[in-house]
């Protein structure tokens, strides 16, 4: 049963291969003055979500008594960029952004590629119990994670990995349920007839997901990449346990720091904030290309 | 196992390794241990013809995750288990204490604080949050001029999460300068303290995740565009209304997706942390208003060291979470629509 919820769920992700089964809905057509009153209710809900948002970079921007002074208004701003400028040198900035660089580009990259294997055998390779064991996998999405919270700091322990990275990267590097099931559900959409090729051809199963399902699983590995990458940036409860000296520390970790020490100073911590979150929406805005782009090529005709 | 990591670290740092590196080279030759283990027999079994080759490579491919769910779900699972019936302190030694950790916390009046605040924020804030982003996606899913423009004033929210989330709203629910009072002011309304008012501190959070639902609202124009018009175009030519449309129509080809939002994010809400460790400095907030369950556990576990005690704690919050999603998936055979089962059952009806 999850199957289905997912797959309905995931089926806008690969629009190319609902669109042959069948006509599917695009935007709604409406009455011309039910479109009017829509309209309305669409731009003050704009606002009221864009507000904080603007608020926020408003305040980040202001001097200590701009900020007293300019209430729940988003102008006048003073432009106060220094603001950036001191809330990123009241700490070690550069090896911050290296730490969460690591913490997040290394699970990135290696649940992607194992995500990917392990996708690709439940979707090609013939194996006697595979149904049964992509239920487990699909069962262990339900499961939270703070179970293993406890044992896997004793773990950690053990491993004489505390007060680093390692404990942050290595649970994200073994592949996701979710980002498996993506891929498996890609990889069963694509023809059979590519692999027979490749195997025919000689290809192992090796060389066969390597270099012709992998390269053309492309928007799943953007959005699983852009998922994973969103889930690692902003990951804070591992770093609050593994992490307690200066040298790891990652950005969420800062700012939560940051904010206990300068709630006081509002415009440094609105300027690091904004900073912190930036990388994320530039890469949402970068992804959301390729993702539209990479669908409507599917490699046999 | 500490011993053997500690060896295996001395002997990679006499073949040179830098010292922070070493525990990730005795990681990974653990691993390779682990691997030659597994396939050793395998390749005698292929060699042997007793399995397939195929389902060999099945078995490789999929060892990434085999190793992953055995080390860091099934294994810590299976420990924190055994662990619950002990009592640990991390210093001195495990004593056995059987089931006193469980009963402790059947007295201990944290933890049904802990556990009504979490539920509340969870039976609150998703329906809710559903509620709110299928209505926001009916709205971006008209054809109306900059459409896209606003979808992506909508979503953006969604991408301002964790921390950075929590520090944007410490300030925006400020009693004395933040956007919220200073709104109610405008409007002749004394605005409560918030996050330093427990009885204003959850609904503080509930607003809070109101504010990202950005993310479902996606998943839910995604299913809105996945519904068939032809669906529309027959009720249309049957005279059918509006709303009668949406109640007939959109609303049982959407519960998959409603379904799924749901589950998802109710397991999401049961583990809600960050906010109330930031928001209270991981106290709990005035009257322990924003004591989520897991930020209790945490407490336990890391600033208490009771680490038998947390485990315990670990294991009613899944209990808590199965039965809870079990519910939620038995009463779905009411609501949820399948396309496919339905089609599934017409064709046996036919046959």
């Amino acid at each position: 049963m999850p199957d289905e919820i997912l797959e309905t769920t995931i089926a806008s992700k690969e629009p190319e291969a609902r669109r042959s089964r069948r006509r599917r809905g695009g935007p709604t057509e409406a009455s011309p003055a039910s479109k009017a009153i829509a309209f309305v209710v669409l731009v003050g809900g704009s606002f009221l979500f864009a507000y904080p948002f603007l608020w926020m970079i408003a305040t980040s921007l202001r001097t200590r008594q701009g900020v007293a002074e300019g209430g729940i208004t988003i102008w006048p701003v003073q432009w106060e960029w220094s603001n950036y400028l001191d809330g990123l040198s009241s700490f070690p900035f550069w090896q911050y952004l290296g730490n969460t660089l690591l913490a997040t580009l290394l699970p990135v990259l290696f649940t992607v590629l194992a995500s990917s294997a392990v996708g690709f055998a439940f979707a090609r390779i013939p194996a006697p119990g595979s149904g049964i064991i992509f239920a487990i996998v699909l069962a262990t999405m339900l499961l939270p994670g703070e179970v293993t919270l406890v044992p896997q700091f004793i773990l950690f322990r053990e491993l004489d990995m505390m007060d680093s990275l390692y404990p942050i990267i290595l649970p994200a590097a073994f592949g996701s349920p979710f980002f498996i099931f993506l891929f498996r559900q890609f990889y069963l959409r694509l023809p059979q007839s590519l692999a027979d090729a490749a195997m025919i051809d000689g290809a192992g199963w090796f060389r066969t997901w390597w270099s012709i399902y992998l390269p053309l699983s492309q928007p799943i590995i953007v959005a699983a990449a852009v998922l994973q990458f969103m889930t690692s940036w902003n990951n804070f409860l591992a770093p609050a346990i593994y992490v307690n000296t200066e040298r790891w520390k990652t950005f969420p970790l800062a700012l939560a720091g940051f904010s206990n020490a300068n709630s006081t100073d509002t415009s440094l911590l609105m300027a690091t904030s904004i900073v912190v979150v930036l990388p994320c929406i530039l890469v949402f805005f970068f992804a959301q290309k390729h993702i539209v782009g990479g669908i409507s090529f599917t490699g046999t005709k | 196992m500490n011993d053997i990591v500690t060896s295996i670290e001395e002997a990679l740092g006499a073949v040179g390794l830098p010292e922070g590196l070493r525990p990730i080279g005795a990681f990974l030759v653990i691993l390779l241990c682990v691997y030659a283990v597994f396939l050793v027999p395998l390749w005698i079994a292929v060699r042997r013809r007793w399995v397939a080759r195929s389902t060999a490579a099945f078995w490789c491919f999929i060892s990434p995750w085999v190793f992953g769910f055995l080390f860091f779900t099934v294994g810590p699972m299976v420990y924190s288990l055994v662990l619950s019936f002990y009592s640990w302190d991390l210093i001195s030694d495990p004593v056995f204490v059987g089931g006193d950790n469980y009963v402790r916390a059947a007295q201990d009046p944290k933890v049904y604080r802990a556990i009504q605040v979490t539920l509340t924020y969870a039976v609150v804030s998703v329906p809710l949050g559903v509620i709110i982003s299928l209505a926001v996606a009916l709205l971006l899913n008209l054809r109306v001029a900059g459409i896209n423009v606003f979808r992506t004033v909508w979503y953006l929210p969604s991408l301002v999460t964790g921390v950075a989330l929590v520090v944007l709203f410490l300030w925006v629910f400020n009693p004395n300068y933040g956007l919220i009072n200073g709104v109610l002011a405008v409007l002749g309304i004394d605005g409560p303290a918030w996050f330093a008012d427990p009885n204003w501190a959850l609904p503080a959070v509930v607003i809070m995740s109101l504010w990202t639902v950005g993310g479902n609202m996606v998943i839910y124009l995604a299913g809105l565009q996945d519904v068939p018009t032809e669906l529309y175009e027959a009720a249309h030519l049957d005279g059918a209304s509006t709303m009668r449309r949406f109640w007939h129509i959109t609303l049982p080809q959407m519960s998959p997706v409603i379904f799924f939002g749901a589950i998802t994010g109710l397991i999401a809400a049961m583990q809600t942390f960050t906010q109330g460790y930031i928001v209270t400095q991981s106290g709990g907030g005035p009257n322990d208003s924003l004591l989520f369950f897991v930020l209790y556990l945490y407490n336990n576990a890391f600033k208490f060291f009771q680490m038998g005690y947390a485990s315990a704690l670990a294991w009613i919050l899944l209990v808590m979470i199965l039965l809870i999603t079990v519910l939620v998936f038995r009463g779905s055979a009411f609501w949820v629509y399948y396309e496919s089962t339905n089609a599934k059952a017409r064709k046996r009806a036919r046959k």
